[in-house]
């Protein structure tokens, strides 16, 4: 949350933009560079990179324009958002649009939500580029106007761009951006551009195709696993049956005779079968015999860690927001309600496994797959090859999906590749893979949390006071990034949507237990608001349905002074048709939540007439700002409902004694074509700064499909997922 | 080394040859289409024909290439995501663009090939038919309403 719902520290005028241009062989080159709360050191530097031909825009004399993309696109269609950020400024040729992802370079490419580090996630892409890309896209339209201008003899002011042709009207002259791009890059960059008002628009708001459509309907799109050259030698690891045992020892005799095993070496994590092609690797595994060390193992179960998180919610935890004094709210309280909400550990199960190219050439290391945190990535493999970090290069590939699992605070992924590439000294590159079973059972979960919410209400059913309590592990004390997410203890990842709930009593406490234990953890599309909207938007139907209040008048009542909550509450109200009558057996529910500078209201009807349950339809409402493309919003909308309904109804990893349980699609249920339900997705017409769009579509699903089962006639579930759960 | 054999393999119209050390009644389709052949349109999701990322057609039938050893596809004809050229294969990729069906897009080979065999045989499906030919193709990002949409989008196509 620190490094999500604080304002970036750029410096927001355009004015104070510095424009880097070069004339690459290619054309015309332009870089934006921002003083984007880097250190000083790094601001400086940046000059030195002004030559570059990597930047944000090059044109090369063949008219296409090419974007470069400092995110991963994971299926998110930044490549795309960006790509019309550049086209709206530029007046380009939508036609003539090509994107390619940039490699590593955080004084170029550094996210000012991550502190200058590059790297993609907490829905920030858009809203850390939506200056930047336009801002670039400006600039070099000013450049090629200039040089229109210059060639023609007539007055810059006097010369247009439209879909890629520059123009003057008086002469008669026009050019194409090609014709230009070389004179355009000898010309000084201008300190000033002026951007489009929202009014002149023509791409932002309006439609723009993927990108990528074509490439992911033919198959040839490349993704990380596609990426490798035949010379790659392919390695899988195996890990330990349990989280935090390392390697004892091996036995790698069965292995090295599976035909296509080149190698098995221990990188003390785990031990990798090193083979000629895949399967040879994943069949040398199946016989390569470990025996762990498991003395720093954690052996609990799930059903135990839960049992321990509770006992933790009996103490006072560490206080993440206070207000009023919620002991005497309590003291002299008429009614007290009290309801705790529990939650399992999720994997992210990315439709393409987890996979990265170590090509590692002594004094040179390339790095090429779905890297997600280009800065920590290329830092970490620096460092493992003790090598200074601009030599080492990433390759940024499609990724097949990611749902926070590409980026771990110590590039885990990378770590292991690299050291198995230290430990082989290969002059060859080394694919990891990781197979459908180490993702499943691999760790780095959705973290289990425990909420206890406390009301004491006033003998007229108004809340006096209000005490939540989580208990769960938190994702970052213990990484390299706790510095910057964690204060005072308080993980602002496990409370994030809870400690600044939109809720305002008057006397308020937020507090939180960390549960430490050796099963990574990690973000999770969404992250904390995952479990804290759910319990925080089931409670407050609790708190309705105990006031005899109809759940939307309810929410209405305590979010007088939150225009935005209101407006997509409104909306989706109005859109479902709350209030009016429903067949038996079936239900509507309502929750609302805002997550990563985007507010979501979601209605979800469902049907538990058939005694199972059934989700029929989902009416969301978004206020997600400027909308640059709302038919990517409506996708991600529609994706992320999607997403969080498989994750509540069906989704949980379970640990006995240590273990976890599952291990594919027929035990970790993804949801499937037959599951979803009818979804209509709202956007609120706003100028307000663009919001994040990947996140906030999951935290209402959960909760509003537990209120709806209560309005079918169904009971109150405060566990999930909901298929474990007695609904009557 | 352990002994190098060729299994013959008639895909996408042309004779490809798969030199191999594993043992042909062994190797999955999948990982010789992938690691021999230099095919990566087909895609690894599971590995035990669970999610259908890796879907291609035998003889006109969809059929998973993870569990599929290539000893067991000889003699017949093997389509992929690379060889979708007839018109319903045309229609399905060229409604799933219209649309913008793909997120990641990593699953959508699995998506599109299971989509053609459903048309092949069901020109105007009804949502329960997409539901039953679709129901085996598991997409992460959840592009289903899209997939419904375009399936319905690309039999109109075909119907003229």
């Amino acid at each position: 949350m620190a490094l999500l719902d604080n304002e970036p520290t750029a410096a927001s005028g355009v004015s104070r933009r510095t424009f880097l241009a070069g004339t690459a062989a290619s054309g015309l080159v332009i870089a934006v560079a921002l003083p984007v709360g880097l250190p000083r050191q790094a601001r400086a530097q940046q000059v030195g990179t002004a030559t570059t031909p990597n930047a944000f825009v090059r044109i090369a004399p063949d008219n296409t324009v090419t974007v470069l993309i400092k995110h991963l696109d994971k299926g998110q269609g930044i490549a795309t958002g960006l790509a019309s950020l550049v086209a709206e400024e530029l007046d380009a040729d939508p036609a003539a649009i090509r994107t390619e992802f940039a490699p590593a370079n955080a004084a170029l490419y550094g996210n000012a939500y991550f502190g200058g580090f590059q790297g993609t996630g907490q829905s920030t892409s858009m809203r850390d580029s939506f200056d930047k890309m336009r801002t670039a896209g400006a600039a070099a339209r000013a450049m090629l106007v200039s040089a229109a201008a210059l060639r023609w003899g007539v007055p810059a002011e006097e010369v247009s761009v439209h879909l890629g042709v520059v123009s003057h009207t008086g002469s008669g002259q026009s050019a194409d951006f090609g014709d230009l791009a070389l004179a355009a890059a000898a010309l000084p960059i201008p300190e000033d551009v002026l951007l489009k008002a929202p009014g002149d628009w023509t791409i932002i708001g309006k439609a723009f195709p993927r990108v990528d459509s074509a490439a992911k309907s033919d198959g040839t799109a490349i993704f990380g696993l596609d990426a490798r050259t035949p010379d790659t030698i392919v390695a899988v690891l195996k890990r330990p049956d349990r989280f935090g045992a390392v390697v004892g020892s091996f036995d790698a005799a069965r292995a090295k005779e599976v035909p296509g095993v080149i190698d098995v070496i221990s990188i003390g994590l785990g031990v990798a079968v090193l083979a000629r092609d895949t399967w040879a690797a994943i069949k040398g595994r199946e016989v390569l015999d470990v025996t762990w060390d498991g003395s720093q193992a954690e052996t609990r179960g799930s059903d135990q860690m839960m049992a321990d998180l509770k006992a933790l919610a009996d103490a006072p935890g560490l206080i993440a927001a206070q207000n009023g004094d919620v002991e005497v709210a309590f003291g002299d309280a008429a009614q007290i309600l009290e309801a705790d909400y529990e939650l399992p550990y999720l994997a992210h199960a990315p439709m393409e496994p987890l996979n990265v190219i170590v090509d590692w050439q002594g004094d040179r290391c390339r790095i090429t797959g779905g890297c997600q945190a280009q800065s920590s990535d290329q830092l970490t493999a620096a460092a493992i090859l003790e090598l200074p970090p601009e030599n080492v290069e990433i390759v940024t590939t499609w990724a097949g999906g990611s749902f926070g699992r590409r980026a771990t605070p110590g590039s885990n992924l990378v770590a292991e590749a690299v050291l198995i590439a230290k430990a082989t000294n290969a002059a060859r590159p080394i694919q990891l893979m990781w197979t459908r079973e180490d993702d499943i059972k691999g760790g780095f979960y959705r973290p289990m949390f425990y909420h206890r919410l406390r009301a004491s209400l006033a003998p007229d059913g108004l809340v006096k006071g209000w005490r939540h309590t989580l208990a769960g592990q938190s994702i970052n004390i213990g990484t390299p990034i706790e510095g910057f997410l964690v204060k005072d203890g308080v993980d602002a990842m496990s409370v994030e949507g809870a400690a600044d709930m939109p809720y305002a009593f008057a006397n308020r406490l937020t507090e939180v237990h960390n549960a430490p234990t050796a099963v990574p953890a990690l973000w999770w599309r969404s992250v904390g608001h995952t479990h804290t909207a759910f319990a925080i938007e089931s409670f407050v139907d609790e708190l309705a349905q105990a006031a005899g209040a109809d759940p939307l008048d309810y929410r209405r009542g305590l979010l007088a002074n939150h225009p935005r909550h209101l407006g997509v509450l409104n909306l989706a109200a109005e859109k479902a048709g709350w209030g009016t009558p429903m067949p038996n057996g079936q239900g509507r529910g309502i929750a609302v939540h805002e997550s990563f500078g985007t507010w979501v209201a979601n209605v979800i009807e469902v049907d538990l007439s058939q005694r199972d349950l059934r989700v029929l339809r989902v009416v969301c409402a978004a206020d997600c700002g400027t909308v640059v493309n709302p038919d990517n919003v409506v996708a991600q909308f529609e994706g992320g409902i999607g997403f969080g309904l498989g994750a509540a109804l069906q989704n949980k990893i379970v640990l006995e004694e240590g273990r976890v349980q599952q291990a594919n699609f027929d035990d970790y249920l993804p949801l499937r074509m037959s599951q979803m339900p009818k979804v209509e997705v709202h956007l609120i017409d706003s100028a307000e700064p663009p919001g994040g769009v990947g996140e906030p579509p999951v935290p209402c699903v959960a909760p509003a499909i537990a209120n709806a089962i209560v309005a079918a006639g169904g009971k109150r579930v405060r566990k999930l997922p909901f298929i474990d759960e007695v609904l009557f | 080394m352990a002994t190098m054999t060729t299994t013959n393999l008639n895909i996408n119209g042309t004779d490809r040859a798969v030199e191999t050390e594993h043992d042909p009644d062994d190797l999955p389709l999948l990982w010789a289409l992938r690691d021999n052949l230099g095919m990566t349109g087909t895609k690894y999701g599971c590995g035990a024909a669970l999610c259908g990322a890796c879907t291609v057609h035998v003889d006109g039938a969809p059929v998973r290439a993870c569990v599929t050893p290539i000893s067991a596809v000889v003699g017949t004809r093997i389509t992929t995501i690379e060889g979708l050229d007839d018109p319903v294969g045309k229609a399905i990729q060229n409604a799933w663009r219209e649309l913008d069906v793909a997120q990641c897009g990593y699953c959508q080979s699995g998506q599109i090939m299971t989509a053609v065999a459903l048309l092949a045989a069901v020109p105007t499906p009804t949502d329960a038919d997409i539901d039953l030919a679709m129901d085996g193709i598991v997409c992460r990002c959840a592009t289903y309403v899209r997939i419904r949409a375009a399936i319905h989008r690309a039999a109109e196509t075909l119907k003229g």
